[in-house]
C-alpha cells in the first residue's frame, strides 16, 4: 500500500517517551513462534520490549517514541512472517482481568484457610474419639475461628455482594442461601466455641467457600477466554477506511477513528466503512449484508449508503454522517430497543432453582427448630439443630451443579467453533424447538462463488483464477478463490470497470466483461438478478463463469439432521421471493418467506413466540438484528454485521453450518446434565436433611457430605466434554479460529 | 501436649508462607499467560551457546 497508514488511535504514550501498542497476532501456534516474534522485534532498533501472551494470542510492544512508527512495527512483524492487527483492549476486558485476579485471590485465601482449619478439625475429630482434653479442643476451635472468620469475611465477598444485589432487587439467587448458610454456620460455631461446646463448623463453612470459588473462577476464566477470542476476531475484521486529509492526500485509518463529515474514498471491491452520503462517483453496491437482498443497487451522488455495503464497480467519494442517521439503521435500532425490553424476563435455570430451594430449606430449618422446642429441647439445642439443617443443605452441590456444566459445555462449544456471548445461551439453546434461518450469508456463504466450476476445464479454470488474483473486483475475487496456486501472473494490468489482462505463455489472456474479452454475448447465459457472468479468454479458448451466492457446503446435510432431530425449520429472507425459492427447495424447507423488512421478520418471530414456540434465530444481516434480539436465542456467523453480532447469543466461526447443529446437540446434552445435577443435589438433600433434623449431624458428617456431593456433581459435569461427533452428518473439520487460543 | 505450643504456630507459619508466595506470584503477573508459561520453559535462549 503506497499511502500512509494512520494508526495513532491504537498507540498510547507514557511520560518516559515510550509508546505502547497491543496487537492481535495471526498464526501463533507453538513455543517457537513466541521466541521468533519477541527476538525478531527486539532486534529492530527502537523497540524496547515485546511480550507475547500465548493464551490470548496477543502481543504488546513498547518502543522509543519517534524512533519507530506503529506501521513499521507491523511491517517488522510481517517480515518475520506474522500478520498483526492493532486493537484497543476493550474496557470490559481489563475490568474482567481485574475481577479474575480478585477471584483468584479469594480462592487462594479460602484454600489456605480450608487446609489449616481442616488440619485443626481432623485433630479435634480424632481427639474426640481418643483422649483430647476439652481445653485443647477449645484452643483448636479458637484457632480455627481466628483463621476462618477473617478469611470468610474477605473470600466470601463475591457471594455476599451478589446476594445483597439480588435482595435489593427483591429477587432470590443462589448466593442468598449460600451467604445465609455461611454466616449462620460461622456465627453458631463462634457461639458454640465460646460456650465450650463439642462441635464447631468452621471447616464446613470455609470448605464450602473454597469449592464454590473454584467453580466461580473457572466459569469466569472460560468467559474471559471466549471474550479474548471475540476481541481478536474483531481486530482481524477491523475495517480500514481511506480518508481524504487536507487537500487530496489519502490516508488509511481504522474505521473506528472516523468522524462525521470526514470525506472517504471507497474503491471497487471494498466495503463502505461508515454510514454516509455519496459526494461524487457512481457505482453499484451490494447491500446483502444489510438487507439480505442479493440484487445490486446502483447509486449516484446524493445517495445514502450504509456501513457494510460492498462497492462493486466504480470509485466513490463519500461524506460520513453521524452513526444512525440512516433511516434503515434508525428502524433497526428502534425495533431492537423494543425487542430487548421484552427479553429481560427470562430467568436463568440456577436462579429458578434457587427460587424453589431457598424457601423450602429455610422453612425446613425453622420447622426443625420449632419441632425440637415443642418436643421439649432447650432453646439452644433447638437453634443449633435448626442451623445444622441449614449447614447440611447449604447448596454447595446445587450451586456447582450448573456452573460446572456451563464451563465444560462452553469448552466443548469452543472446540466446535462456537463462541458464547451470553452467559445463559446454553440453557436457552437447549429449549429450542423452532429454527428460523436467514438466507443470504447464513444459509449461503457470505461471499459469492463460481457456480459452474465443475463444468469448466480445470486448466482453464486455474489460469483464469490466477489472473483474477490481480483484480479487486468482487466477481474476480470470487473467481480467485478457485485458484490453487496463490501467485498472480506477472505484469497483469487492470483496466478499471472493464477487466484485467496479462501475457500468459506469450499469449494475451483477458478476464472481464464479454465485450472486454471480444466475445459475443451468449443468449443462454444472460445475467439475471442472482447470477453474474465473468468471461475469460486465452488464445482461442474461452470460458464463462457464473458467479452467484452458493449454499454453505454442508447446508443440506445439516438441515436434514436438524429435521431428523425434530426441529421445525423456516427461512425468513429480505431477498426477493424468486431468489429464496430455489434455496428453500434445495434444502427441503417448505416454510419460507421472502422480501421481508426487519419489522416483518420480528413480527413473524413474535407470532411464533405467541404460539408458545422457542425460536432459535440464525442470521447475519443488519436486518436480522431485531429478530435475533426478539428470538428466544440467536446465533450469527462471524461474517455478520457488527450490530447483528452484538445481538447474537453466540457466534460461529466456520464456513460450514455444522456448528449450529453441534451447538444444539451440546446444549441439549448440557441442559440434561444440569437437570441431572440438580436432581443429584436434591437426592443428596433428601438423604441428609432427615439426619440433620434428627440432630445427628456432626462436623465430620457435614464436611464429608458437602465435599462428596460437590465432587459427584463436578464429575458428572465433565461428561459434557464429549463432542457431538457421533451424530454428525459428516466428519467436521475442527473450526479453529484464526488468532484464537488453542482449545484447552 | 506442650509440643503444640510450637507445632501449631509452625503449621500456621508454613501455610502463611505458601499463601504469601502465591500472592506474590499473582501480583507479578504469573497468572496472566498460563499457556505461555507452559511453552516458554521449552525455549533455551537464556543459555549461552556451548
Amino acid at each position: 500500500m503506497a499511502e500512509a497508514v494512520d494508526l495513532s488511535m491504537f498507540v498510547t504514550r507514557d511520560a518516559a517517551g515510550h509508546a505502547h501498542m497491543n496487537l492481535a497476532v495471526d498464526g501463533i501456534g507453538c513455543a517457537n513462534c513466541i521466541r521468533k516474534i519477541e527476538n525478531g522485534l527486539k532486534q529492530t532498533p527502537g523497540i524496547v520490549e515485546a511480550r507475547v501472551n500465548f493464551t490470548d494470542r496477543r502481543l504488546s510492544v513498547d518502543w522509543h517514541d519517534g524512533e519507530v512508527t506503529a506501521g513499521e512495527v507491523i511491517q517488522a512483524l510481517e517480515r518475520i512472517g506474522y500478520q498483526a492487527h492493532p486493537f484497543q483492549p476493550a474496557r470490559v476486558e481489563s475490568d474482567e482481568a481485574q475481577h479474575a485476579r480478585w477471584l483468584l485471590k479469594c480462592l487462594a485465601l479460602a484454600g489456605f484457610a480450608a487446609m489449616n482449619v481442616m488440619l485443626l478439625s481432623v485433630s479435634v475429630w480424632s481427639g474426640n474419639a481418643s483422649d483430647m482434653t476439652p481445653e485443647t479442643r477449645d484452643l483448636f476451635h479458637w484457632l480455627s475461628a481466628l483463621i476462618a472468620l477473617p478469611v470468610a469475611a474477605y473470600a466470601g465477598q463475591p457471594f455476599f455482594q451478589s446476594a445483597l444485589r439480588a435482595l435489593r432487587a427483591r429477587q432470590v439467587n443462589m448466593d442468598v442461601p449460600i451467604s445465609i448458610g455461611v454466616v449462620l454456620a460461622l456465627g453458631m460455631s463462634l457461639v458454640e466455641t465460646a460456650t465450650h461446646a463439642e462441635h464447631a463448623y468452621f471447616d464446613s463453612a470455609i470448605m464450602l467457600l473454597f469449592f464454590l470459588l473454584c467453580g466461580r473462577y473457572l466459569d469466569h476464566a472460560m468467559q474471559r477466554k471466549t471474550r479474548a477470542v471475540a476481541g481478536n476476531l474483531a481486530a482481524l475484521k477491523a475495517e480500514t477506511a481511506h480518508r481524504f486529509d487536507t487537500g487530496s492526500e489519502v490516508v488509511t485509518v481504522p474505521a473506528a477513528a472516523l468522524h462525521p463529515d470526514d470525506r472517504l474514498l471507497v474503491r471497487p471491491g471494498e466495503r463502505v466503512p461508515a454510514d454516509g452520503v455519496i459526494v461524487s462517483g457512481s457505482s453499484e453496491i451490494d447491500e446483502s449484508l444489510l438487507t439480505g437482498e442479493t440484487a445490486r443497487r446502483s447509486i449516484a451522488p446524493g445517495a445514502v449508503v450504509y456501513a457494510g455495503s460492498l462497492n462493486f464497480s466504480g470509485a466513490l467519494t463519500m461524506r460520513v454522517t453521524a452513526a444512525g442517521a440512516g433511516t434503515l439503521i434508525d428502524d433497526v435500532q428502534r425495533l431492537l430497543d423494543k425487542a430487548l425490553s421484552s427479553k429481560s424476563h427470562i430467568v436463568r435455570l440456577a436462579d429458578r432453582a434457587a427460587g424453589y430451594y431457598a424457601p423450602v430449606v429455610h422453612t425446613a430449618a425453622a420447622l426443625t427448630a420449632l419441632g425440637w422446642l415443642v418436643a421439649g429441647a432447650s432453646l439452644h439445642d433447638a437453634i443449633v439443630t435448626g442451623i445444622a439443617v441449614l449447614i447440611i443443605t447449604c447448596p454447595c452441590a446445587l450451586a456447582l451443579a450448573i456452573p460446572a456444566v456451563q464451563v465444560v459445555a462452553s469448552g466443548a462449544l469452543f472446540r466446535s467453533g462456537v463462541i458464547i456471548n451470553a452467559g445463559d445461551a446454553i440453557e436457552r439453546l437447549a429449549e429450542v424447538d423452532t429454527i428460523v434461518f436467514d438466507k443470504t450469508g447464513t444459509l449461503t456463504l457470505p461471499e459469492p462463488r463460481v457456480h459452474n466450476a465443475a463444468l469448466i476445464e480445470p486448466e482453464l479454470l486455474e489460469s483464469a483464477a490466477r489472473l483474477a488474483l490481480s483484480s479487486r473486483h468482487p466477481l474476480a475475487t470470487a473467481l480467485a478463490r478457485e485458484a490453487r496456486q496463490r501467485t498472480p501472473f506477472e505484469g497483469a494490468v487492470e483496466q478499471p470497470g472493464q477487466g484485467v489482462r496479462a501475457l500468459i505463455d506469450g499469449v494475451e489472456a483477458r478476464l472481464g466483461s464479454a465485450a472486454f474479452c471480444g466475445i459475443a454475448e451468449d443468449a443462454k447465459t444472460v445475467e439475471n438478478a442472482g447470477t453474474s457472468i465473468i468471461v475469460y479468454a486465452h488464445g482461442g479458448r474461452s470460458a464463462r463463469f457464473e458467479i452467484q451466492q452458493k449454499l454453505r457446503p454442508d447446508a443440506k446435510a445439516v438441515m436434514k439432521s436438524l429435521a431428523t432431530l425434530g426441529f421445525d425449520l423456516q427461512i425468513l429472507s429480505g431477498d426477493r421471493p424468486a431468489a429464496v425459492d430455489p434455496i428453500a427447495k434445495a434444502l427441503g424447507i417448505w416454510a419460507w418467506r421472502g422480501g421481508l423488512k426487519p419489522a416483518d421478520k420480528i413480527a413473524h418471530v413474535e407470532s411464533l413466540k405467541q404460539e408458545g414456540r422457542r425460536v432459535l434465530m440464525v442470521g447475519d444481516g443488519l436486518n436480522d438484528a431485531p429478530a435475533l434480539a426478539a428470538a428466544h436465542v440467536s446465533l450469527s456467523p462471524i461474517s455478520a454485521a457488527d450490530i447483528t453480532q452484538a445481538q447474537a447469543d453466540a457466534v460461529f466461526l466456520s464456513e460450514r453450518l455444522v456448528p449450529v447443529l453441534e451447538a444444539l446437540i451440546i446444549a441439549r446434552r448440557a441442559r440434561g446434565l444440569m437437570l441431572q445435577n440438580l436432581w443429584l443435589a436434591v437426592v443428596y438433600n433428601v438423604i441428609a436433611v432427615p439426619i440433620a433434623m434428627a440432630g445427628h449431624v456432626t462436623p465430620l458428617i457435614a464436611a464429608a457430605a458437602m465435599s462428596g456431593s460437590s465432587i459427584l456433581v463436578t464429575l458428572n459435569a465433565l461428561r459434557a466434554r464429549r463432542r457431538a461427533a457421533n451424530r454428525m452428518p459428516q466428519a467436521s473439520t475442527p473450526a479453529v479460529p484464526i488468532a484464537a487460543p488453542r482449545p484447552a | 501436649m506442650n509440643v503444640l505450643i510450637y507445632l501449631v504456630p509452625m503449621a500456621l507459619a508454613l501455610g502463611l508462607t505458601g499463601l504469601a508466595a502465591f500472592m506474590w506470584s499473582l501480583r507479578s503477573g504469573q497468572y496472566d499467560d498460563m499457556d505461555g508459561a507452559a511453552v516458554r520453559m521449552l525455549s533455551d535462549d537464556d543459555l549461552a551457546p556451548p
